[in-house]
């Protein structure tokens, strides 16, 4: 029997908030142990919550990125349990009420448009992180409080690629909405994952397995590739699965079991009596919605679309955000939205790259490259001679159309004048003209080389081999 | 005698520079040398610090500073050990916190400071504030100042106790089931609880948060107004807090009482009162009538639910809230082989009996399997509760009742047996789970031996003035506030 694996994801994301969300400790990565915190954040006896509104804002502006709908109420809960690291031991949560729910994701996976639902993304608070010394143990609560979005998936993933598509469509979307830098290695993105396996076809879920506590996607799909065969394994030797919590050990390439169903924490959830239910107002949503992004893949597709881009020059201007903005600004209303986009892509990036500019810091005009591209399509100069054109224009600033014509670069188009320079081409290399004429194609090229040369490169290729090939075979 | 004058008469005397601040403070540790060693109110009192203070206020009275600027200016202040002072011990009478000193002034503290008060001494009360007498305290039981093989009642025992033996101008205390106004009532003095959400409570040790409310205890009434309206007002710190406006309450002081009209809860009228309690506070009521008001009948079906959903609502709320004690970041510490050694050893030790009741009474409630017989139903009872207190407040404006069924009882007569202790507290548990306001003044006196009654006035949500005018006018026409405890 052919089995299938069905994963959830339950993804903790550090929001991009100036402060903790209970206080006013700065939220910020690698300050020296215990220098960001408070009575606050420290759990201190008489302390009390003020929930940080751009924490809030920031989860319901994901809530309308990932499609969600966003409750007219939304209340937190205590999560009860001790741990050192818990500054309260209990961790404030979204429980039963959270700000977002039942939204979906779409992204691109093997080639295909794949859609994942997502169940809720509720807001919560992270907790300090406990160090171990050779002799005693310390903890930091620096990251005590700081914002935490809790995204979780319905179990609609069914392999270890397209658990890491999922993640990388999902991260992109945050870091691209300002939700958050998730940033790995600052521990800004954690992962529980849930998997079990099922015979394919089967509608029934099979016992669900969480590994928890991920950090890394290459993790992730480490631990779904060691996890998926043992669990089938499992399956066709006749065990039975038991709902359990497992541990991914890194080094040792293996999940093992860390608690069963029946050590599961009683949480013992009640509602926070420390604040009141968020209810936010029109206006407030009114605000939140306008700043709402253009998500990636949206952009991709928009942009094959509406110009006409083939998927790598869209996939291109999409994932370098700024490019894509600067050719959505330069693009508009021309007539060759590709050429620009080649442009943009070829030229444009591997200057500022090479300089070290940002498309901020440009020194020419937003007309400057549709400019070149009428001026080639115009017939005024050749694609060889705006290559020379661009360059000036990138350093100096200077519009194509002046450079071209302060230096006297425009095409000469006129037949009268260029087959004046092909006669002496011809008279100087009468052996290439032999040879055309015994029917060599190739001796036409070097003539028109040297018609081009003669021209200082500013002759119309076309016109000139179109002259040529008429005085040589007339 | 200044540790005798009411908190008013102070001001005055302080404002006519009849007085310095200094010597209102001395005057209160003078008074704490002579009988706390028999009431047993204070924990401890940073001397220097007190003094320090008022020398300040009285450099800013010298300054020209009037206490129009600075309402309390100069007048010496007392706080249960469950508010934050900054720099000065934090124990909640409990073992658990050790050596702890709160690194922060609770909001209250600081309006008091920006007030001029001198904030001064922590009083005892019952560990965390669950007990009805202060004998859950982990230090020492504090007396009632009428009679010191009594207890002062609780939690906010050392409160009253300090207020009735003159040992300070007024306190400041908490209130999660009656804790006020329980020992208001006990000791002779005044004690208001003001509306959830009046006062902040950034800074209060937490015991049940939806319940707690800071109040002050006074001499008497025109005092609690003065003090009522120095700690009101939104913060910014506690969310729970409300905009509200804050009214002048002095102004509602008028002696008048045409117009009102006053409940009594038949509910309230039950069996088990003392009789002496019983009738004190029908002629309280006879003595309101002849003052103008208009007694109604009111009914509040859900009252005898009021205790049994206060003791699953508190104790949840407070089995999270006392979580943080944990001997890892602060407070005392039992050393264990792991953190969770640690933890249990810590808390082991650290906790009373009682608390540990409550904790375990809590973390059962809200344990999978029983979190919707218990926590969800009486939550929806409160709801019920907070009903009946909004449907009597339609026809009514205020409602009395006793404070307490019984004056205060013997050191170690009720100890034994939490429910009946429990139960002292039926008259005062409503207001809170209403989240309304009440007051106890004192209505009369038992005979031998002779002990103080109280009287409950309980007003609607943030109808603290008419509450007050209620108090106020019975207080001014009526001999008892007048007064003062044997020892004191
Ligand atoms: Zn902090």
């Amino acid at each position: 029997m052919e089995y299938e694996a069905v994963i959830g994801l339950e993804t903790h994301v550090q929001l991009k908030t100036l402060s903790k969300m209970w206080c006013g400790c700065a939220n910020e990565f690698g300050a020296s142990p215990n220098s960001n915190v408070c009575p606050v954040c420290l759990g201190f006896p008489g302390v009390l919550p003020v929930a940080n509104e751009q924490a809030l804002r920031l989860t319901v502006l994901t809530g309308l990125l990932l499609n969600c709908s966003i409750p007219s109420r939304a209340k937190f809960d205590r999560k009860n349990y001790f741990y050192p690291d818990s500054a309260k031991n209990y961790q404030v949560t979204q429980y039963d009420q959270p700000s977002t729910r039942e939204g979906w994701i779409d992204f691109e996976s093997g080639g295909r448009l794949e859609t994942v639902r997502i169940t809720r993304a509720h807001l919560e608070e992270d907790v300090g992180k406990n160090v171990h010394f050779e002799r005693c143990s310390g903890v930091d609560f620096n990251r005590a409080g700081v914002p935490l979005l809790e995204i979780v998936s319905e179990p609609e993933i069914c392999s270890a690629d397209m658990a890491c598509d999922y993640l990388n469509a999902l991260t992109d979307i945050l870091v691209r909405g300002g939700i958050s830098d998730c940033d790995m290695e600052k521990g800004m993105v954690r992962c529980d994952v849930n998997v079990s396996v099922r015979p394919k076809g089967s509608k029934a879920l099979g016992a669900k397995i969480e590994i928890k506590n991920m950090n890394t996607f290459s993790g992730v799909r480490r631990a779904l590739d060691y996890e998926i065969p043992r669990q089938i394994a499992a399956v066709q030797r006749g065990e039975r699965l038991a709902q359990e919590t497992r541990r991914w050990d890194d080094i040792g390439g293996i999940t093992e079991s860390m608690r069963s169903k029946e050590d599961a924490h009683d949480y013992r959830y009640f509602p926070e009596p420390d604040l009141m239910p968020f209810e936010p107002s029109d206006s407030w949503l009114a605000q939140v919605r306008a700043q709402v992004v253009e998500l990636p893949l949206a952009r991709k597709r928009r942009f094959m679309e509406q110009f006409q881009l083939p998927p790598s020059d869209a996939q291109a201007l999409t994932d370098d955000d700024a490019a894509g903005n600067y050719f959505q600004r330069i693009v508009a209303g021309h007539r060759s939205p590709k050429t620009i986009a080649n442009w943009v892509i070829n030229n444009l990036k591997g200057k500022l790259a090479e300089s070290g500019f940002s498309f901020g810091e440009l020194q020419f005009p937003e007309v400057g490259i549709p400019q070149l591209v009428d001026l080639v399509e115009a017939g005024k100069i050749s694609t060889t001679m705006a290559q020379e054109v661009f360059l000036e224009m990138f350093r100096t600033g200077e519009l194509p159309g002046g450079i071209v014509e302060r230096r006297g670069l425009s095409q000469v188009s006129d037949a009268g004048a260029i087959e004046a320079l092909c006669r002496q081409v011809i008279e100087a290399n009468p052996k290439s003209a032999d040879d055309f004429r015994a029917g060599r194609g190739a001796a036409l090229n070097f003539l028109k080389g040297q018609v081009m040369k003669l021209s200082k490169g500013k002759a119309n290729p076309g016109v000139v081999g179109d002259v040529l090939e008429r005085l040589l075979n007339g | 005698m200044i540790h005798r004058l009411r908190l008013a008469e102070l001001i005055d005397k302080l404002s006519r520079r009849e007085c310095s601040a200094r010597e209102a403070m001395a005057a209160c540790l003078l008074q704490m040398d002579r009988v706390d060693s028999q009431v047993h109110a204070f924990l401890s009192v940073d001397r220097d610090n007190a003094m320090a203070q008022a020398d300040a206020a009285d450099r800013a009275l010298a300054s020209g500073v009037t206490h129009r600027e600075k309402p309390l200016l100069g007048v010496p202040i007392a706080l249960k050990d469950v508010l934050c002072h900054q720099g000065q011990p934090l124990n909640c009478s409990s073992k658990i916190l050790g050596t702890f000193r709160s690194p922060y002034d609770a909001t209250v503290v600081a309006k008091l400071k920006e007030a001029g008060a001198t904030v001064f001494g922590r009083l005892n009360m019952d560990e965390f504030a669950m007990g009805s007498s202060t004998e859950n305290s982990a230090f020492f039981t504090t007396l009632n100042p009428w009679d010191t093989s009594r207890i002062p009642g609780g939690s906010s025992g050392g409160c009253a106790a300090s207020v009735a033996a003159n040992e300070c101008f007024a306190s400041l205390g908490s209130d999660t089931g009656g804790s006020i106004r329980q020992p208001a009532a006990l000791c002779g003095c005044v004690g208001m609880k003001p509306t959830y959400g009046r006062v902040s409570r950034y800074g209060l040790v937490a015991f049940a948060s939806s319940l707690d409310q800071i109040g002050p205890f006074t001499k008497d009434v025109r005092d609690g107004a003065i003090l009522l309206q120095a700690i009101s007002g939104y913060d910014r710190r506690d969310s729970t807090s409300m905009r509200e406006p804050v009214p002048e309450y002095t102004a509602s002081l008028t002696g008048n009482l045409r117009g009102l009209k006053i409940g009594l809860a038949k509910e309230f009228m039950v069996g088990g009162l003392d009789p002496e309690v019983d009738a004190a506070v029908k002629r309280a009521v006879r003595h309101l009538e002849s003052l103008g008001a208009e007694i109604v009948e009111v009914s509040l079906p859900h009252s005898d639910y009021a205790v049994a959903t206060y003791y699953i609502i508190a104790t949840a709320e407070a089995s999270a809230n006392l979580a943080r004690f944990d001997g890892i970041r602060y407070g005392a510490r039992v050393e264990g082989s792991d953190p969770f050694q640690l933890n249990s050893r810590t808390r082991g030790s650290g906790f009373g009996a009682e608390v540990k009741r409550r904790i375990i009474l809590g973390t059962y409630v809200l344990s999978s399997g029983y979190y919707d017989a218990y926590y969800l139903r009486a939550q929806k009872v409160r709801t019920l509760i907070r009903q009946d207190f909004l449907k009597a407040f339609e026809s009514v404006d205020a409602i009395v009742s006793p404070t307490t069924p019984t004056a205060a009882f013997k050191v170690g007569e009720k100890s034994g047996d939490p429910l009946q202790m429990y139960l002292s507290d039926i008259f005062t548990i409503s207001c809170n789970l209403a989240g309304n306001c009440g007051i106890s003044l004192p209505c009369g006196f038992t005979s031998s031996p002779k002990l103080p009654i109280g009287l409950q006035v309980l007003g609607k949500p943030f109808g603290e003035e008419t509450m007050l005018r209620i108090a106020h006018a019975y207080e001014q026409s009526t001999p008892w506030h007048r007064e003062v405890a044997p020892l004191g």
